[in-house]
């Protein structure tokens, strides 16, 4: 038995980390974040380089064709650094749905171009993402009609794939008439949300699973454990923030770090996040290769790492005292890269009612 | 990441799932209960000695099954075991504490004297540490031990000494050099429960149970050669037997089945007619500590790898008392709450009388111990000291604290 990553996940969390810490300054994430909107261009290219674009595409489209374990690794990795990047939706939900849901001749056309970077798919839900807001969505033939709120990654995005109801999928250029996305002003500056009105927008339809409710559901899982591993990233680096800053900061002529009542902050927080890498670790291993826990196991990944992540925003902010409350060090954006995690594709509530009916615990 | 065993731990898990189908109606069932192992429990210990499900890295010259360490080995025992519900030998701090101690530490005549029959059950241990003021400042130990000709005279009150009530022989902490500084004047000695001057009175918990004892040493005469090491090492050798403690881990089986146990409870319980696992905010609070199980689970499993790799894991490992008896403690609360009201009636036995507690009896013992054990082994806020401190490199405490020297 061999619970840990492989050397290869190590080097890819790595290189990943090492590109993070050089290009991405706290001076550079902010310009991205209030200027940008969430993204530009070259650096999403530089990531897409590096491989995390074509990290879920199969190898025989030029991919590296790795699992959802390898996406986690990467996921943590941007979330630490809370990069403004459209990784959950344009790197993993996109091609695992075109995996799941495209016929081979779409497969041979969009999986280049996803590895390559070119084309960047946001992924929404016209049901069944377990999250509030608008989500009304029809397909006519080949037109897609109605209006989806809150998509994730969809700054930036060439694409917009629409998972229905039924479990097709519709896929739509963002240039097309009859598509309209507004990236709105949104909480987390680095991941902007936008609400997509579609008006018979001409669209392909992806059809091709042979049971598509239950891929429908592993998109969304593999989705929901990418925000989780964010979460996971995000919340050690809001840990490592409030310890280093207790480490400088002194009052009544010692350093804050010294008294007990902020060191027992710093090992509360710990105590609670250490153990949810690997609950994070075995969500994404059930994903690729134990299907029947894959479900429960996402939905308490989602969950969990929810409740970790707002006692960690939480404490960690308290801890840098009225630095932590002003926009000067920045930590409001990991801040708010938690809360979005949260939010989006299920709160923690409706991740749990969803686990006890998958366990039989009660009636859907 | 791969979870499947090799065919090496397959092999072991299939011999121990083996001897478990041909044994299991006439062994001893795990119980919580500690008393003096009987006939047919020392007949079973001597049984998974020889198979090696006990004792089973003790050498073989001192009577044990002489493997190689392997956590990964003890895991799998270990878990199979649990599953079945039955004992796994006899669980004693003598075993688990006090004889790797002795195989590192101890002189050649106390390994010859005490190894054997202790893995075998013959002789049971206490340990002889806390005191009313030396608890989470261990160092502290006030109970005297004076050296007049060829023995140590203890004097002194020692307390939390679970199983002192049957025990045959004691490892005892107390201080030898009261001149020297607080950590450097203390020292290690073995000591027979029978030798004059020990009066143990048991000490009644919350619980209703007397599972711990107080006792007192008035001229105790212990002969010097029972020292373990020398005089002034005490520390370093309770420290020693303290890091085989903490080197225990938990068992996320048992919490996981504690979930089980509790989904059927709040199928069976009604509220006005409605069951309490139809009822959302029951099902939310145990679905969410079903998510921090879980997580508990596979931390246990990432550290069973590190460990299986000679690998110390660090602050992964300091977090681990904390996280999990805080956690079963919330677990113990919810059954607490779903008997509710009609769980109120309170029963309970003595572990020494036999009897069985009722089952929302038990679960109020089990909430109750289960403070215990965040108190106990070194309190939630001490852990929290060495997880800031030793985990996270934050400052220590005033060395001012630590080096008092203690006269009284």
């Amino acid at each position: 038995m061999e619970f840990a990553l492989t050397e290869e996940q190590r080097l890819l969390d790595e290189s990943l980390r090492g590109y993070l810490a050089r290009e991405l300054t706290l001076d550079k994430l902010k310009t991205l974040a209030n200027e940008a909107g969430g993204f530009a261009k070259s650096h999403w290219q530089a990531l897409a380089d590096l491989g995390i674009a074509g990290l879920m595409v199969p190898e025989e489209h030029g991919g590296a064709g790795l699992g959802l374990l390898d996406a986690a690794v990467a996921a943590e990795a941007l979330g630490y650094a809370a990069a403004p990047v459209a990784f959950v939706g344009a790197a993993v939900m996109a091609p695992l749905a075109v995996s799941l849901m495209a016929n081979a001749s779409q497969q041979s056309e969009w999986f280049p171009k996803i590895a390559s970077g070119e084309m960047r798919i946001a992924v929404a839900f016209a049901g069944g993402s377990g999250q509030t807001g608008t989500a009304d969505v029809r397909l006519d033939g080949l037109k897609l009609s109605g209006r989806v709120d809150g998509v994730l990654d969809v700054a930036g995005a060439t694409h917009v794939l629409t998972i229905l109801p039924d479990g097709r999928a519709a896929l739509v250029a963002v240039d097309t008439s009859g598509v309209e996305a507004t990236v709105k002003p949104t909480l987390d500056r680095t991941r902007p949300l936008a609400d997509v009105v579609f008006s018979g927008a001409q669209t392909h339809v992806l059809d091709a699973s042979n049971d598509p409710a239950g891929a429908a559901r592993r998109v969304r899982d593999a989705g929901r454990v990418m925000l989780a591993a964010d979460t996971l990233g995000a919340s050690q680096a809001m840990l490592d923030k409030a310890v280093a800053y207790a480490g400088e900061r002194v009052q009544f002529g010692r350093v804050i770090a010294s008294f007990q009542a902020v060191k027992h902050m710093a090992a509360e927080m710990a105590t609670d996040l250490e153990p949810c890498r690997a609950l994070v670790w075995f969500a994404a291993h059930a994903h690729d290769a134990i299907p029947e826990e894959a479900h429960v196991s996402a939905c308490h990944a989602k969950a969990h790492l929810a409740e970790v992540g707002r006692l960690i925003q939480t404490k960690a902010t308290e801890m840098h005292g009225g630095m932590g409350f002003t926009e000067l060090m920045g930590l409001e954006l990991w801040y708010k890269r938690i809360s979005l995690d949260r939010h989006t594709l299920g709160g923690p509530e409706r991740c749990r009612h969803e686990a006890a009916v998958a366990q039989g615990w009660v009636k859907g | 990441m791969d979870l499947s065993y090799s065919e090496k731990y397959r092999t072991l898990q299939n011999e121990v799932r083996a001897f478990i189908g041909l044994h299991k109606d006439a062994s001893p069932k795990a119980v919580g209960v500690r008393r003096k192992p009987d006939a047919k429990m020392l007949e079973w210990q001597r049984l998974l000695v020889e198979k090696g499900y006990a004792a089973r890295t003790i050498p073989r010259q001192f009577g044990g099954f002489g493997a190689e360490p392997d956590v990964m080995e003890a895991a799998i025992i270990a878990e199979e075991f649990s599953k079945a519900g039955i004992a796994a030998g006899i669980m004693s701090q003598g075993i688990s504490m006090l004889v790797p101690t002795l195989i590192e530490v101890g002189t050649e005549a106390q390994r010859e004297s005490f190894i054997g029959p202790t893995i075998r059950g013959e002789i049971i241990w206490c340990q002889g540490y806390s005191e009313p003021g030396a608890g989470s400042d261990l160092a502290n130990v006030q109970t005297k031990g004076v050296l007049e000709g060829e023995h140590f005279v203890v004097n002194g009150q020692k307390i939390w000494t679970s199983s002192a009530h049957y025990a045959d022989w004691m490892f005892l902490l107390c201080r030898t050099e009261p001149d020297k500084p607080k950590h450097q004047g203390l020292s290690y000695l073995l000591l027979s429960m029978k030798t004059p001057g020990i009066d143990v009175r048991p000490l009644r918990t919350m619980t209703g149970k007397a599972t711990f004892n107080e006792v007192f040493f008035t001229d105790v005469r212990v002969p010097a050669h029972q020292i373990v090491m020398g005089r002034g090492d005490g520390w370093a050798v309770a420290n020693t037997t303290l890091k085989y403690e903490r080197m225990m881990l938990g068992d996320a089986n048992k919490f996981m089945h504690r979930v089980h146990r509790i989904r059927e409870l709040m199928e069976t319980t009604r509220i006005d007619g409605v069951r309490l696992i139809d009822m959302p905010e029951w099902r939310d609070r145990l679905v969410r500590l079903q998510g921090e199980v879980m997580a508990s689970k596979y931390h246990q499993m990432r550290l069973l790898t590190e460990a299986a790799k000679g690998i110390d894991a660090g602050l992964k490992r300091l977090v681990v008392k904390l996280y999990g008896t805080e956690m079963g403690y919330r677990l113990s609360g919810l059954a607490v709450d779903v008997y509710g009201a009609a769980g109120l009636a309170f029963d309970p036995h003595d572990d020494m009388d036999g009897g069985t507690d009722d089952d929302a009896t038990a679960w109020h013992t089990d909430h109750m111990y289960d403070l215990g054990l965040i108190i106990g082994g070194g309190s939630s806020q001490i852990q929290k000291n060495i997880i800031s401190e030793r985990g996270l490199g934050m400052p220590r405490e005033p060395k001012a604290a630590l080096q008092a020297t203690t006269k009284s």
